[in-house]
């Protein structure tokens, strides 16, 4: 039974092959851990690292330009220091971002497990749900559901589950096809164990490895796509820094202030390089 | 033949899933926290005026026949009206639809332009340095956001070098096309990105198969084998990496319309949802899944064509 359990679909003949291409750390993985640390870290210390309020005005101290005393990266329009309200922004943007590909993956993985795994009408159903869905360009429907429930946290959270679980969905989907026919599956099921079982511990972690992989470039998209929502005013209520706003906010100064938009957006250029490069690293070591 | 009993099958099979998008966007409505109607009207309505509202929305019906009117409007080419701009929102969108068909056009031209050279050359000279850069360059790109990426090209193209116009469309067919260039290239570089990675891997895998080596071997130049036959059978896959994409960056002509003041249909959407136009938001919604559902069926056409074994299946 354990022998059972233990081979997945994936593993390679050679001796020791499955060892060292597990353990083997690659250049993008440790680059893209290490930057993604960083900003983390960054976003964690806020607090330590500056002693400004990102919302409290002062605007006797509006449009200071990055380096003047005080104000490392300047302040914006109603004077509020732009490197307070960057890493106050990265707190609610990573934390919404996270959070908000947690529940599309459980939801979207499970839903895709049972389809998958029982067939008939229930795969059918669940297949034209999924077809669907993604007939809409990922953004609109986030907008137009965000739109229709009103702004705030809760609606962002509920608009990307509602979308987002499709393509978790169509991933473990398409793998657990592929693993219920596989010797080990078969003969968890010719043994009599009762089927959540085989499902969550025997097929669950054999299949889930495409869906962990996707969750890095999901998270990329959905930290887009919060930053978008908060672009177009439909994101995090103001005066909560976000980087969307903060870059919406810059746009009307763009030729005086050029600095205004281009580092929030710069900050969102990294954490997404530090993500893709992470996504980029697993992959390459699942491949090897 | 063949290919038309094929592109037939394709169109009856898109039933179901045009049904299914009607019935998504039907639903968005109920999603409205408390009674549509008052919502719709604002703090200031009337008792009376949500009351007209609600039997105009037949929010009195039961749902299933509420769904059936909605879809028989459809069906009639009705797709609401406007309140706020007090026209049909069919009228709306078929003033603003050919904006976005351009932008998608002019995405689709430069991130071809961009990608298929680049892949090549990648793809030709394997673990160079030119393919090494290639390679590792575009991973920067998977993460910019379209519109601030817009912002940029106008600080730099647009107000500090003057070399393309700032905002709108123009009036004549060449503003329209020196208008369209950098938001194209706009959307280009945020789609180059997957399209040069597919293409590179399956121009690799394509170089390395025996037909290619047959070809080196009959002492024909490299460029030809590479772009003569190579490219046609690599493109195969990545056609259809770029309609998947296409599809997801049609969401990105949202914003980039915004950046531009592009008067296309994403702008239009904005404006409605910021002036609280439920029929224009839900109408636009509709036309945009309907555009990726023919992207995706242009798609298989064309993969169909380049690829005779698809249509026997």
């Amino acid at each position: 039974m354990s022998a059972a359990t233990s081979v997945g679909p994936v593993v390679p003949a050679v001796p020791g092959a499955r060892r060292r291409s597990r353990g083997r750390w690659n250049a993008p993985l440790v680059a893209g851990l290490i930057l993604f640390g960083l900003i983390v870290l960054c976003a964690l210390c806020a607090p330590l690292l500056t002693s400004y309020d990102p919302i409290k005005q002062d605007l006797t101290n509006a449009f200071l330009e990055p380096g003047s005393k005080g104000h490392l990266l300047g302040t914006d329009s109603l004077g509020r220091d732009v490197l307070a309200r960057l890493l106050y922004g990265a707190r609610v943007d990573l934390q919404v971002g996270v959070l908000a590909v947690i529940s599309p993956f459980v939801i979207g993985s499970l839903i895709g497990l049972i389809a998958g795994w029982f067939g008939g009408w229930l795969d059918a159903i669940v297949g034209r749900v999924v077809d669907m869905v993604i007939a809409f360009p990922f953004l609109v429907l986030v907008i137009a559901l965000v739109f229709a429930m009103g702004p705030g946290t809760t609606s962002i959270y509920t608009a990307i589950t509602l979308v987002g679980w499709v393509a978790y969905c169509r991933i473990v989907r398409g793998q657990v096809l592929v693993a219920k026919e596989q010797e080990y599956a078969m003969a968890a099921r010719a043994s009599g164990l009762p089927t959540w079982r085989i499902l969550i511990r025997h097929l669950l972690p054999n299949v889930l490895l495409q869906a962990v992989v996707f969750t890095m470039s999901d998270i990329v998209l959905t930290l887009l796509a919060i930053v978008t929502l908060g672009f177009l005013g439909l994101g995090v209520p103001p005066p909560t820094p976000d980087w969307g706003t903060m870059i919406q906010e810059g746009q009307q100064f763009i030729l005086d202030k050029w600095y205004m938009s281009t580092i929030p957006g710069l900050a969102v250029v990294l954490t997404g390089l530090a993500l893709a490069l992470i996504a980029d690293g697993i992959v390459e070591k699942a491949n090897r | 033949m063949k290919y038309l009993v094929y592109i037939l099958k394709r169109l009856v099979s898109l039933i179901p899933v045009l049904l299914g998008i009607s019935f998504i966007v039907f639903f968005l409505i109920r999603l409205i926290p408390g009674d549509p109607a008052a919502t719709l009207l604002g703090s200031h309505a009337t008792p009376d005026a949500v009351r007209e509202l609600r039997n105009q929305l037949g929010l009195n019906q039961p749902l299933w026949s509420q769904y059936l009117t909605f879809l028989g409007h459809l069906l009639t080419g009705d797709l609401g009206f406007s309140y706020v701009y007090d026209s049909p929102v069919g009228g709306l969108i078929g003033a603003s639809l050919p904006v976005t068909i351009w932008l998608l056009v002019s995405g689709t031209v430069f991130t071809l332009l961009i990608a298929v050279p680049l892949a090549v050359l990648a793809a030709a000279r394997r673990n160079g340095i030119l393919d090494n850069i290639i390679r590792t360059v575009p991973i920067a790109g998977l993460g910019l956001p379209a519109f601030w990426l817009g912002i940029m090209l106008i600080l730099v193209f647009g107000l500090k070098l003057k070399l393309f116009p700032v905002a709108g469309f123009g009036d004549t067919l060449g503003a329209h096309i020196h208008g369209i260039i950098l938001p194209g290239i706009t959307i280009a570089l945020t789609l180059a990105p997957i399209l040069i990675r597919s293409l590179r891997a399956s121009m690799i895998d394509v170089l390395s198969s025996d037909y290619i080596v047959t070809a080196h071997a009959k002492g024909i130049s490299t460029s030809r084998v590479v772009l003569g036959h190579a490219l046609r059978n690599a493109a195969v896959s990545s056609v259809t990496v770029l309609g998947v994409n296409i599809a997801y960056l049609t969401g990105s002509t949202l914003v980039v319309e915004r950046v531009f003041s592009l008067p296309g249909i994403g702008q239009q959407m904005i404006n409605s949802i910021l002036g609280r136009d439920f029929p224009t938001v839900q109408g636009i919604t509709l036309i945009f899944a309907i555009m990726v559902v023919v992207v995706n069926l242009l798609t298989d056409v064309t993969h169909a064509a380049l690829d005779p074994r698809v249509k026997l299946s």
